[in-house]
């Protein structure tokens, strides 16, 4: 039987929508055991919050001052401790998963497999390639011990309603102290977080600057939506890197997208083609975006995107 | 001697339409155009940079692949690398061999600093990194926006979901790279031909003392589900209008 350790992503306090996503794909695997490790310096309240998420049947509290700042170097040996009785280590497909879980791979000698999409049996896994041009099935050794990091965008969160017990977890081992946390800049914390939001407009070079932008933020604000935008528009620093949405940037899947000025490059139509609507608004009609979108229209962005916001603001939505 | 040792990876250009093979073997790579992960260039023109502040002496740029990588060890050798390692390799290796690998390497150039591509836009594996900073018992900084060198130590800037992340490590250290660190420099027609004399060392993994160990089998390659092409609406009230019948605005 399966036996998968998800390795929890948290901020300190809350737990990441992410780590509910893993589970709905470990839960995939028929008779799977799921329990979730929280590292952290206070795990209270990250852990009862994992312990109620649907189909998870243990959390490992791992406290330690250490642990208040997700460094890999610090977090590998400690999740390397417990690895011993599980058979699959999975953690989000985010900045965070993907700095920590190669680590641990490594570090317990076995392969790690990316972007999970699937999970179809104990040893075949999906996953894209290429920018998610191709999808290849993957199959691991039987009896082997696997690490991956779960394609957050291919599944929805667990539901809430489990109870699963919380045990403490004390472990003895030295924490290397070659890696120090200094600082997280943020970004805004007033809107929503581009990888969980329902909502999500993306703005691109068609902008034109840093303070065009806002008028997205003002469409962003009256739909509660998070705003993204493509790479060139980053590159040009109309917009924060954390906002890139993309193969090399946050892959997304929101109810609704609004692409607006963006031409649609490849790779940035990896990022949100989960998406489960997609609107394009932008001036050239062949502009490749056209070619994804549900809803296309062809036009002036400075008119169409305060037209738009006019009337949704009308609406009161 | 202060050396920087950067990994590169030989991909298929990020501007190649990539296709499945009909028989779902793999994706068409016959003919394709190839270059230096984007990444890694990245990586390499980070490492020069450091060089020309005088903070390093040499840098190394090492790649495993088959015969023909030698074009992108050129390519970075004419970016202005002094050395190139070509570890041959037929086959694919495992982002775990391709650590053991660089531990091999590790050995045999006792780097400051190993500069690697976050992650290679061919598989999109983000591991290599990780895997060989485990290995190495040293620090990590994956997604590298800034990299500031001081005496033993290096302050780097992160580029992760919440944010800019700052961590202070010990060196020596590996680091991963973001896009937003630099913009590689165009390669002139005069460093082409220097790099020709340039030292290109050719290793095999035998020679390394590393057994290749695939613990991954691709069993079988498809196209991506492909979206429905929608329609084009006349104006903004249309689209709120089908925005609202399909349930996603009130």
């Amino acid at each position: 039987m399966s036996q998968i350790l998800i390795v929890a992503e948290h901020d300190g306090t809350t737990l990441n929508p992410a780590t509910a996503k893993c589970v709905s794909c470990a839960r995939a695997l028929s008779g799977a055991q799921v329990t979730i490790a929280v590292c952290a310096a206070d795990a209270g309240r990250i852990a009862v919050q994992a312990a109620s998420i649907a189909g998870v049947s243990r959390v490992l509290k791992i406290e330690n001052p250490a642990n208040a700042h997700p460094l890999a170097a610090l977090l590998a040996p400690q999740i390397v401790a417990i690895a011993a009785d599980f058979t699959h280590l999975l953690g989000p497909s985010t900045t965070f998963g993907k700095d920590l879980m190669p680590r641990i791979a490594a570090l317990l000698n076995c392969a790690q497999v990316s972007n999970i999409m699937a999970l179809e049996d104990a040893t075949h896994l999906r996953r894209p390639i290429y920018a998610g041009n191709a999808i290849v099935t993957v199959e691991s050794q039987a009896g082997a011990k696997l690490v991956g990091t779960v394609r957050i965008a291919s599944f929805e969160m667990a539901p809430g309603g489990g109870q699963a017990a919380v045990e403490a977890v004390t472990l003895d081992i030295p924490l290397p102290a070659h890696t120090r946390f200094v600082s997280l800049s943020a970004g805004k914390a007033d809107r929503p977080d581009l990888q969980s939001a329902t909502r999500v407009i993306s703005g691109g070079r068609a902008l034109g600057s840093a303070e065009n932008f806002k008028i997205l933020y003002a469409l962003a604000d009256e739909l509660g939506a998070a705003v993204g935008a493509s790479r060139a528009a980053v590159d040009a620093g109309y917009a924060a890197n954390d906002m890139q949405v993309g193969q090399t940037g946050k892959i997304i899947a929101p109810e609704l997208y609004i692409a607006i000025g963006i031409s649609g490059a490849i790779q940035h139509l990896t990022g949100i083609k989960d998406a489960r609507t997609i609107v394009a608004i932008n001036k050239d009609a062949e502009a490749p975006i056209f070619e994804i979108a549900d809803f296309g229209l062809v036009g002036d962005l400075f008119q169409i995107v305060p037209e738009l916001q006019r009337l949704v603001t009308k609406s009161g939505d | 001697m202060k050396r920087i040792l950067v990994g590169i990876k030989r991909v298929v250009d990020a501007n190649v339409r990539i296709r499945v093979k009909s028989d779902g073997t793999g994706v068409e790579t016959d003919g394709v155009k190839m270059a230096i992960n984007p990444f890694d260039e990245i990586a390499l023109e980070e490492a020069l940079r450091i060089k020309e502040r005088g903070m390093a002496d040499e840098v190394v740029v090492a790649t495993i692949g088959v015969a023909d990588a030698q074009q992108q060890l050129r390519t970075a050798l004419a970016m202005g690398a002094d050395r190139a390692l070509h570890v041959r390799s037929d086959t694919g290796v495992e982002p775990l061999t391709a650590a053991n690998v660089f531990m091999k390497l590790i050995a045999r150039e006792e780097p400051l600093l190993v500069i690697l591509g976050k992650q290679a836009i061919d598989d999109d594996n983000s591991q290599t990194g990780p895997m060989l900073a485990a290995l190495w018992n040293r620090p990590q900084a994956t997604f590298a926006s800034k990299i500031e060198l001081n005496e033993g130590t290096a302050r780097v800037t992160r580029e992760v979901d919440a944010g800019l992340e700052t961590i202070e490590i010990d060196l020596p250290a590996v680091v991963t790279t973001d896009l937003r660190l630099n913009e590689p420099r165009y390669v002139k027609l005069p460093d082409i031909m220097k790099a020709k004399k340039k030292p290109l060392d050719t290793l095999t993994l035998a020679e390394l003392g590393v057994e290749p160990r695939p613990q991954l089998k691709s069993v079988r390659f498809e196209p991506p589900a492909q979206r429905q092409k929608g329609v084009l609406v006349k104006d903004v009230a249309e689209l709120v209008g089908e925005l609202r019948k399909r349930g996603v605005l009130s």
